[in-house]
């Protein structure tokens, strides 16, 4: 069984995953403790998935959004955010 | 140029006749604020037109929380400026909704400066919902009722804000204290309902007895209903002055309205076959001064109920047919002390199977509830089911070994 990646380490990984997918893919974040899971076999479980998302939402680096569901993505513009008229 | 703070045209309709009117309340507000002036011409808009100039989601939130704000944006921005964003918020409502008047003053004081003025008290799921304001105003709004003791409430494919009846405080029927069960279930599970985790909504109520005044059997996904497990207590005296005194006929009126046909009533006798007694409440409600519920409380937890969003809607099915909520307990009985393992086990489940904006009663209807149990490791019970030899998931276990039965 290989080493268990450390929280930050898996952050880096959930974040590499998100930002490969941008723009093509949005990813719950039960998907994305999925694909850690398959990535470190046997050495990741929910908790750490859970502790390495609260860093990267924490820090800004990605962000919760709503479509229809709950997704975790990089942080952008939205079209519809009339960003002009937010006075 | 036209009044902006007062509605005409179609709306106008709606401040007629003797009801109440959220278009008067919306006047109310747009003598002070322009948000709602705006948003009185984008709802005539609406209904001229016949379409909706909103779109709700999107990527607005606080800080490190994925729910609580919803984020709304008008599509005639340049027409109506002052709501081209109108994010609502979801505040987490206190146990059965009791405030201190400064408390809500507080609140009011609030939105009036950073938001439309308006609220929705209270929303379907129970929050206090903050309707209309910009993103800038997002974070100090949420920075300003965190001071006062406030937090978010869940929004998101997160566990919403749980909510509960009065119980206790003023109710006597509550067979446990739902404002206590409530208020400790939203606080161990903080970081579900900020979170999101899971493939959909997921929605805790708690209601202190099977009337079940917050409905928690059709809008919750996890229904807690009180109950009780011993007989009903019975005052033969009351019994005979409902049907002498008050006229009441208790055959028509209690016994031929019993679900099960438990009960007989000979004139002067109230007779209670309690084993065959669903707990509906039906004949206590009509002669409460009569009846009263047994006193070995706790409640039943039913799984599965959903409004009509995806698919239809659905009523929760018992899966704990009785849970004891307050001590002591016994060690051979399922208890409140149990509760997280089980919710666990099924947000465990649901997380894994779950389809993108499955609730969890459509996994157990697409799995079957056969399956569900055995992988949440609960056992199918006879209290499960309305008509258990009819159901195709119910196997009894005849005994023998198991492999003779492989040969």
């Amino acid at each position: 069984m290989a080493d268990a990646p450390t929280i930050e380490e898996l952050a880096e990984a959930m974040y590499k995953m998100v930002k490969d997918a941008a723009g093509k893919k949005q990813y719950k974040a039960m998907d994305i403790q999925k694909a850690m899971k398959q990535l470190y076999p046997g050495t990741v479980d929910k908790k750490m998935c859970k502790e390495s998302i609260k860093i990267l939402i924490n820090s800004g680096r990605l962000v919760y959004t709503y479509f229809g569901g709950s997704f975790i993505e990089l942080p952008h513009t939205e079209a519809a955010a009339n960003p002009d008229k937010a006075e | 140029m036209a009044d902006k703070t007062k509605a005409e045209g179609m709306l106008a309709e709606l401040k007629k006749g003797p009801y109440p009117s959220f278009i008067r309340d919306i006047e109310l507000a747009a003598e002070t604020n322009k948000m709602a002036q705006d948003l009185i011409g984008l709802l005539e808009l609406s209904y001229q037109e016949k379409l909706c100039h909103w779109k709700h989601g999107g990527i607005v939130g606080v800080m490190g929380y994925g729910g609580g704000v919803i984020g709304r944006y008008c599509d005639v921005p340049e027409e109506f400026p002052n709501v081209s964003h109108f994010h609502t918020m979801r505040v987490n409502q206190p146990a059965a909704w009791f405030y201190k008047t400064d408390a809500l003053r507080s609140i009011c004081d609030i939105w009036e400066r950073r938001g439309s003025s308006i609220f929705n008290m209270h929303g379907s799921t129970g929050d206090m919902v903050f309707l209309g304001t910009t993103t800038p105003e997002l974070e100090p709004t949420f920075d300003e009722i965190t001071k006062l003791g406030f937090d978010l409430g869940g929004s998101g494919s997160v566990l919403r804000t749980p909510s509960c009846c009065v119980g206790p405080a003023r109710c006597e029927w509550a067979m446990y204290d739902t404002l206590k069960v409530a208020y400790e279930q939203t606080m161990a599970y903080q970081d579900e309902l900020h979170r999101p985790y899971f493939p959909y909504k997921f929605k805790f109520k708690f209601a202190g007895c099977p009337n079940d005044c917050v409905a928690s059997i059709a809008r919750s996904d996890m229904s807690f209903i009180g109950t009780w497990r011993d007989d009903i207590r019975i005052d033969q005296e009351k019994v005979r002055w409902y049907a002498k005194d008050m006229n009441l006929d208790i055959s028509d009126v209690v016994v031929d309205r019993c679900p099960t046909k438990c009960m007989s009533w000979n004139g002067k006798e109230l007779k209670i076959d309690n084993r065959n007694c669903t707990r509906c409440m039906h004949c206590i409600n009509v002669m409460h001064l009569a009846l009263k519920p047994g006193m070995d409380r706790g409640c039943s937890i039913l799984l599965g109920a959903k409004a009509p969003i995806l698919e239809g809607a659905q009523l929760s099915s018992v899966l704990v047919p009785f849970m004891k909520m307050e001590p002591p307990f016994a060690e051979d009985e399922v208890t409140y002390e149990d509760l997280p393992d089980l919710i666990d086990a099924i947000w465990e489940l649901w997380g894994e199977e779950g389809k993108n904006r499955e609730r969890v009663g459509e996994l157990i209807q697409r799995i079957g509830m056969g399956n569900f149990l055995d992988a949440i490791g609960l056992d199918p019970q006879p209290e499960m089911v309305a008509h258990p030899r009819t159901n195709p998931y119910v196997f009894y276990d005849l005994g023998g070994d198991d492999d003779e039965e492989e040969e």
